[in-house]
């Protein structure tokens, strides 16, 4: 699936809840189920720090395909980039640097990605489109 | 005995909804709210005389001059300082801070020491550990026990003929601890050291008396007592005024200026170079009448009263804590669900109309000794209700609920 599939597919799903605490819930939900990364990647030259809630970010590549791997130690935050991660890992370095996050708007998490959040988000998108840069200039 | 509601009803924003459910503010440490008051002063300002001040010779630069003059003799009496030209004008805190790190960085000399509390706001560290890069002199901490207290035992063995200055928060903005800054003043004073204050969190709650302390310096905002933000004062004793070398050059600091020699004007003038957020100054004269006309025995009795009643309902909750137990604190409650973030209660509390503050309250060695990530901060104001705290005491019940 590409980039977009999965987004909407996501928005689809979203599309289900009545309301915030569904979503929310949901959220926290798949913060708490889900092993986001191996804790030998827990470091701290993989932490983004996010004044309030800390996030580590490891990328590899596998078939040409950036696999992401990551965490948080809030769990709303964790959820969010469960939410991120299903969107741009396994995809080529090419997609995820076109790739856009308008789909956060549309599952009404739009406030999570502001810069002022201070939560460690936006930075991270920022890492994986730098990973994506990276590895498509290996590619090269 | 305080008529709350009526109080309420001073201030627009109390009214106003979030995410759907109405506003309960209790973020006040961060910044307090602004009553009707204070909002019509600025909008008078605006409308009526804006303009520069003690240099035109026109009649709204006479009238702007003698309302910022005015507010400053409020402000003097406020604090009850003996002259007004001790009361700086500043753009808040962290500014009066930065004044007279600044100056002291002429007056000490390498080995000197000074003396900060565990218990500072980032504000209150950043700007000696500068100083002391620049002089040489060496920088030392009040360490605080388990109840946010500052060990004062500790204090003394600290202090010594090289002490030249102590820096302490009256009260303290993470964990609202009322330090004891008489007896450190006191204490500071015997070796010879000079002691700067920041009232930051302590003014929305009580009257600090500089005379009576007898302090040396002492800072506060006028955003945290019903005021507008950008603005503040610093008091300083005037020998020490006389001695700090000024902070910023510009106009309305010098007295006269050839290319040879500059002199700099008198007090309170010579820190207050380039033009003062005229309008912040006299708004702040109109909130400290507001507060005054309140009053801060009603407002701590009530205050005291939240507090109370707060601390016992968040016990109630099962794997509940709260970080600072001091006996002397403000109404303000850090606390911690265990195993959850303070990020996500803060933002399941925002979902439901409660504005808390989350994070490490830029007091990062705090969190660091309590080892924890942050805390939840709520912070309550006069105009805070007790129906307000069983909100938030339900609030933190369902993020509780929604998270483990």
């Amino acid at each position: 699936m590409t980039i977009e599939d999965i987004q909407n597919e996501i928005i689809d799903e979203f599309s289900m809840f009545d309301d915030w605490e569904e979503r929310y819930q949901y959220m926290i939900d798949l913060g708490k189920t889900l092993p986001l990364i191996d804790d030998q990647y827990k470091t701290e030259e993989n932490i983004i720090k996010g004044c309030q809630s800390k996030v580590w970010v490891h990328a590899e590549m596998k078939n040409e395909k950036i696999i992401f791997t990551a965490d948080s130690d809030a769990i709303i935050t964790k959820g969010i980039i469960a939410i991120l991660i299903r969107a741009f890992s396994n995809q080529s370095p090419k997609a995820i640097i076109e790739a856009n996050t308008d789909f956060i708007d549309e599952i009404g998490l739009k406030d999570h990605l502001s810069p002022t959040r201070a939560n460690g988000l936006v930075s991270m998108i920022k890492q994986l489109k730098m990973y994506a840069i990276a590895y498509q200039t290996q590619l090269q | 005995m305080l008529n709350i509601e009526d109080i309420r009803k001073d201030f627009p924003i109390l009214s106003r909804q979030v995410n759907g459910k109405p506003l309960v503010y209790l973020d006040n440490a961060a910044t307090s709210q602004t009553p009707k008051q204070v909002i019509d002063c600025i909008v008078d300002y605006y409308s009526n005389y804006n303009a520069n001040i003690h240099r035109g010779v026109h009649t709204l630069s006479q009238e702007a001059t003698d309302k910022y003059e005015a507010a400053r003799q409020t402000i003097q009496k406020h604090f009850n300082a003996e002259k007004a030209h001790e009361i700086i004008f500043t753009s808040g805190t962290t500014h009066g801070i930065n004044l007279v790190a600044n100056g002291f960085s002429s007056l000490l000399k390498k080995g000197d020491e000074i003396i900060v509390s565990a218990l500072e706001h980032h504000s209150n560290i950043v700007p000696w550990q500068m100083l002391c890069e620049h002089t040489g002199a060496i920088l030392k901490v009040i360490p605080m026990n388990e109840y946010g207290e500052l060990v004062i035992p500790e204090y003394d063995k600290l202090l010594s003929s090289n002490t030249k200055l102590v820096f302490v928060n009256h009260i303290s903005n993470a964990l609202g601890t009322i330090n004891p800054i008489e007896d450190i003043i006191e204490k500071a004073h015997q070796v010879g050291a000079a002691v700067l204050v920041d009232g930051a969190q302590a003014c929305p709650h009580v009257k600090p008396d500089v005379q009576d302390l007898d302090v040396d310096f002492y800072v506060a905002s006028a955003h945290k007592m019903c005021g507008p933000t950008g603005v503040g004062i610093l008091y300083g004793k005037e020998a020490w005024l006389n001695k700090l070398p000024p902070y910023q050059g510009g106009g309305e600091m010098i007295a006269e200026v050839t290319f040879e020699k500059t002199t700099y004007a008198d007090l309170p003038h010579k820190f207050e170079a380039g033009t003062p957020n005229i309008c912040g100054g006299i708004a702040f004269g109109t909130a400290i009448d507001y507060m005054n006309e309140i009053g801060f025995d009603n407002i701590a009795n009530y205050e005291n009263e939240l507090l109370v009643y707060a601390t016992k309902k968040l016990l109630e909750i099962e794997g509940l804590k709260i970080y600072g137990t001091s006996k002397h604190k403000t109404s303000v409650i850090s606390f911690n669900l265990q195993g959850i973030h303070p990020y996500d209660v803060g933002t399941i509390l925002d979902k439901l109309g409660i504005a808390v503050r989350t994070g490490h309250h830029c007091a990062q060695p705090i969190m660091d000794y309590f080892k924890i990530p942050g805390t939840v901060r709520a912070s309550f104001a006069f105009y805070n209700t007790i129906s307000e705290v069983d909100t938030l005491i339900e609030g933190v019940k369902k993020a509780k609920m929604m998270l483990t």
